[in-house]
């Protein structure tokens, strides 16, 4: 593919052939407003927010390549004009609650009103659509549609990101919704809850329970599985109040699945034991480290002295990392036995 | 099938079937008296199919009724009886034909059918009751006669109504499937697609570009397979004409279809047709059928070696399948969405692979063209439109019907002359063409000589052809209404132009018809029609606002008195009208005071009626039960209705006339 030469409001840009008006604007620190795009999904074209002029023709700068020696113009009164109605029209089918909604300021609507600017007078002319209830269902994911503005990006993402498929678009017109298989809640759907939908709803139609504001970020790896997803875990009086993807990460660029996301509460949970316990007199006691490693020690060596190191195997955790399960089998080895295998094999 | 029809079965060469058509030509010649029944949409709503039954019944209790197939053995009929498709004058159905002679009668009731037996068979007569009737009394004796019928040109709709659309030999006596033996036997594809070009044919599905160009383009671009997809997804309220050809001459399209593949390399078609046509569904697979019965399709056609096969596709009631991006995705089972174009269906088609995608109309022009010749069709109608439209005209107009006119006619012609006028001594107040993505033109347009360009120049379009005639009781903000509410129901919900835009431009058309409109409104509806035109993904969103912006263009006024004086001037907008009747004119008879159904209407002997406009519904029985010669009650609107309503909040609803109001 061959570099093309064309212009951006006067600014001569270098793409690649093929790019798109809205990579090359972006690449080159032009803003363009746009909602229904995301970079990691393959352009919809549906919001017409960042429709720009291109040799004199409204077209949509996500999906129309650049050509060259093409004119590109981002603004101007035709421009203006189609921006400002199609933000205009997403806005009056967005429930208005932005101090109370959990995307405040990082919201996508929000960001392209503020560029593009909207008429008080003309969304009020328009007839706002009837409030519905949530869908509450799913233990993590909670779903408004009333702040939905049908972008799509939680469809393409299902689609094309977990191929799992478990939502698309149902009826017709303004009846459209995002809907799962016969409209049944998402808890009832095949929604595996991993929420690739959710961290890329550019609106507050889609947002985690319980989502609250961290006060730092920590870095670190997925203790879930071997394959050692990167996060980054959100804290707050120093508790884990949520974890996000690593895009940086080579692993999984960003992606988790349902536990790496959300199964984080067992961290602070009341339940969770934080110290060694010891049967005596069939009652559960805390113990001290040395005190239990003691005993499993003098367990395994009357096992041995009476069974044989044979009898002895170990079972260890896909959780843990390739060194941890060296380091077990080494121990395991030590003790005489070549009995090793674990969890995820049951 | 007939010992006749075995043997001939196959049609093994193109040379073949000028024989076989000469053959049939001969054997329905030989059927002396034939009785054409027009079993088309609207006549089998009147009863076509009792009187066709009668027919049937009457001829079989002579003795006469013989069985087509004989006819092929050398027999004569005296008399037949054929159920046809339709013959487009629906206004006057159910619509008979006797042949040879042509006689034409209308409105034919099932107790008519022995009269008219009688006169053809036995006395050699006609029913001169029957015949249609010029304005003048002076009656007319065939189709030819008829001013409904003599301003019209046929091509598409040539063989509809003539022939049984279920006997493949009527279509072949007809010169079917001449033009696909001329095309096997002596063009080679690029040549087909030469004549198509230079014929000037443009698509018929409402867009009108250059069929060749499609074709060429088609063909052009590498790929296997290709499809040829006939588009029969009509979805226009109030428009047939797709339906019509199929129903009365499905044969027509499958040949148009098969030059089509011929041309582009394509071995497979398929025709999309609309499930609420069962029908033309019906229809077309039974002409299938009998097409590949007679090695016309499928394998070998007519031993030239060339393969092409047909299958029909039922559409599931979208509109906007007929779009022909969203059409491909509901054949490849996906949600019916258009997408954006470039790459268009010849580059990118069903299932990734280039598509032709033609309107039924097109399709059924295809053979006539390749039969006359391209300067032929060039000939008629206008230079960067040639041939004919077809339009299904509807609405208040005297003679609503099926026509086919050369493109350039002016649209008086085709309301007046055609058309017969407004009926009910109505004045003519506007004309929508295009279906509801098309425009409203006035009167003052009424010279415009119709085509692709004219009509696109004056803000309406081509459309598939609805042409719907509005009389003065028309309130164009109603009328913009109803279309709007229509492409709203319709819109796919994918663009958020088209699936906001026009659902808040139908809010506030409401708003306007409710006397609830705010002086900002119309530069408001004109911006974002504009927009939704010039951002909406496809041709449902781009055209959907046209019905505003040309009343908008044309009509501006009465939306200025709905929304400045609280006014409908043409009384039609329920929330800006009352019903006021008139004590000077008001003789107190009582009639409507026992007719209002909810007991609005207030008086006694010798004391003029009085409406209570807060109990008023605004039904407008009263105004249908006061007798005419009194004429006591009307309806008013803007000042007389805000003044009638503060006086009889006064406690004085009375007199507006001696107020000079």
């Amino acid at each position: 593919m061959g570099t093309i030469r064309f212009f951006i409001d006067g600014r001569e840009i270098t793409v690649t052939e093929g790019e798109t008006i809205l990579e090359a604007a972006s690449k080159n620190g032009i803003y363009i407003p746009h909602v229904c795009h995301h970079p990691d999904l393959k352009p919809a074209g549906m919001c017409r927010v960042c429709v720009v002029e291109a040799d004199g023709l409204l077209v949509p700068a996500c999906r129309a390549p650049a050509a060259a020696g093409m004119v590109v113009k981002t603004g101007g009164n035709l421009v203006n004009k189609m921006q400002r109605l199609a933000v205009e029209l997403l806005a009056t089918n967005h429930h208005d609650d932005c101090l109370a909604c959990g995307k405040n300021n990082a919201c996508k609507l929000q960001e392209v009103a503020q560029y593009v600017g909207v008429d008080k007078q003309r969304l009020t002319r328009f007839q706002a659509q009837e409030l519905r209830p949530v869908d509450d269902s799913n233990p993590f994911i909670s779903r408004d549609y009333n702040k939905c503005i049908l972008c799509g990006i939680c469809v393409r993402a299902c689609n094309e990101i977990t191929c799992i498929e478990a939502i698309d678009y149902a009826f017709r017109g303004y009846a459209a919704k995002i809907s799962t298989l016969s409209d049944k809640p998402l808890q009832d759907s095949k929604c595996t809850s991993c929420g690739e939908c959710m961290v890329r709803c550019p609106v507050g139609a889609l947002l985690p329970k319980g989502g609250v504001q961290a006060a730092y970020e920590v870095k670190t790896v997925c203790p879930y599985c071997g394959c050692g997803c990167g996060v980054y875990l959100s804290v707050r009086e120093g508790k884990i109040v949520g974890v996000r993807g690593d895009r940086e990460s080579k692993v999984n660029e960003g992606e988790l699945c349902v536990k790496g996301r959300f199964g984080y509460s067992f961290v602070n949970h009341a339940e969770r034991l934080t110290a060694p316990l010891i049967k005596r007199n069939g009652r559960f006691e805390e113990a001290s480290w040395d005190e239990a490693l003691d005993l499993v020690a003098n367990k395994f060596r009357e096992i041995q002295a009476e069974y044989g190191p044979e009898s002895l195997g170990g079972l260890s955790s896909a959780r843990v990392t390739n060194e941890d399960n060296y380091l077990f089998q080494k121990l395991l080895r030590s003790l005489g036995s070549n009995s090793i295998d674990h969890c995820a094999r049951l | 099938m007939s010992a006749w029809n075995s043997r001939t079965e196959k049609v093994d060469s193109p040379t073949e079937l000028a024989e076989i058509a000469a053959r049939c030509r001969a054997a329905f010649a030989r059927q002396k008296s034939r009785f054409v029944v027009c079993a088309g949409p609207a006549c089998l709503a009147m009863d076509a199919l009792g009187v066709l039954e009668e027919f049937r019944e009457l001829i079989a209790r002579r003795g006469l009724h013989l069985d087509v197939e004989l006819l092929f053995e050398g027999a004569e009929t005296q008399a037949a009886v054929v159920g046809s498709g339709c013959h487009g004058f629906c206004e006057k159905g159910p619509l008979v034909r006797v042949e040879p002679q042509g006689v034409l009668y209308t409105k034919v009731k099932v107790a008519d059918v022995v009269e008219i037996l009688e006169a053809a068979l036995d006395h050699g007569k006609i029913v001169e009751r029957l015949l249609y009737h010029n304005p003048d009394g002076s009656t007319c004796l065939t189709e030819r006669e008829v001013p409904f019928y003599s301003g019209q040109q046929k091509i598409a709709l040539k063989r509809c109504g003539l022939i049984d659309p279920e006997d493949i030999r009527e279509y072949i006596a007809h010169g079917g499937y001449l033009a696909l033996a001329k095309v096997l036997r002596e063009l080679t594809p690029a040549q087909v697609i030469d004549t198509i070009q230079r014929s000037g044919l443009r698509g018929r599905g409402g867009a009108g570009f250059p069929t060749g160009d499609k074709w060429a383009a088609c063909r052009e671009v590498r790929g296997e397979p290709k499809y040829v997809i006939c588009n029969g997804d009509e979805g226009d309220p109030g428009a047939f004409m797709d339906r019509s050809i199929l129903e009365a001459d499905p044969h027509s399209v499958i040949e148009g279809m098969i030059i089509a593949g011929y041309a582009m390399g394509a071995k497979q078609g398929i025709l999309y047709v609309r499930a609420e046509y069962p029908l033309a569904v019906a229809r077309v697979h039974k002409a299938l059928q009998q097409a590949r019965h007679w090695q016309l399709l499928g394998e070998n056609i007519m031993g030239c070696g060339f393969n092409f096969d047909l299958e029909v596709f039922q559409g599931a009631g979208a509109f906007v399948c007929g779009e022909e991006t969203a059409l491909i995705a509901s054949l490849e089972g996906k949600r019916g969405w258009p997408r954006p174009k470039p790459p268009y269906p010849s580059q990118e088609g069903l299932w990734g692979k280039p598509t032709c995608i033609n309107n039924v109309k097109t399709l059924a022009t295809v053979a006539e063209i390749i039969t006359h010749g391209a300067d032929w069709f060039r000939d008629i109608g206008t230079s960067n439109s040639p041939g004919t439209a077809v339009f299904a005209l509807a609405g208040q107009i005297k003679n609503s019907g099926l026509i086919e006119v050369p493109m350039g006619i002016t649209l008086r012609e085709i309301v007046y002359a055609i058309g017969g006028g407004v009926p009910n001594n109505k004045a003519f107040k506007a004309i929508q063409t295009g279906g509801p993505s098309g425009g409203c033109l006035p009167e003052a347009l009424l010279d415009l000589e119709v085509d692709f360009g004219s009509l696109r120049k004056a803000g309406a379009m081509m459309g598939s052809g609805g042409m719907i005639v509005l009389d003065e009781t028309t309130c164009m903000v109603d009328i913009a209404r109803y279309f709007l509410e229509f492409t709203v129901h319709e819109s796919c919900g994918q663009c958020n132009p088209c699936r906001n835009g026009i659902y808040q431009m139908l809010h506030i058309l409401n708003a306007i018809t409710a006397g609830k409109g705010q002086p900002a409104d119309l530069a408001l509806l004109e911006e974002m029609g504009q927009m939704i035109v010039a951002g909406s993904i496809c041709g449902l969103g781009k055209t959907a606002p046209n019905p505003v912006l040309t009343a908008l263009r044309y009509f501006r006024p009465e939306y200025e008195a709905h929304i400045h004086e609280q006014a409908c001037p043409a009384l039609k907008c329920k929330e800006l009208i009352a019903y006021w009747i008139n004590p000077e004119k008001c003789v107190a008879c009582g009639l409507c005071r026992k007719a209002c159904p909810v007991g609005a209407i207030s008086g006694e002997r010798k004391v003029a009626h009085v409406i209570n406009q807060s109990i008023c519904t605004k039904c407008g029985i009263c105004l249908e039960t006061c007798p005419g010669k009194f004429s006591a009650i009307s309806k008013v609107t803007g000042r007389q209705r805000t003044e009638l309503l503060a006086r009889e909040l006064r406690g004085f609803p009375h007199n507006l006339a001696t107020d000079g109001l």
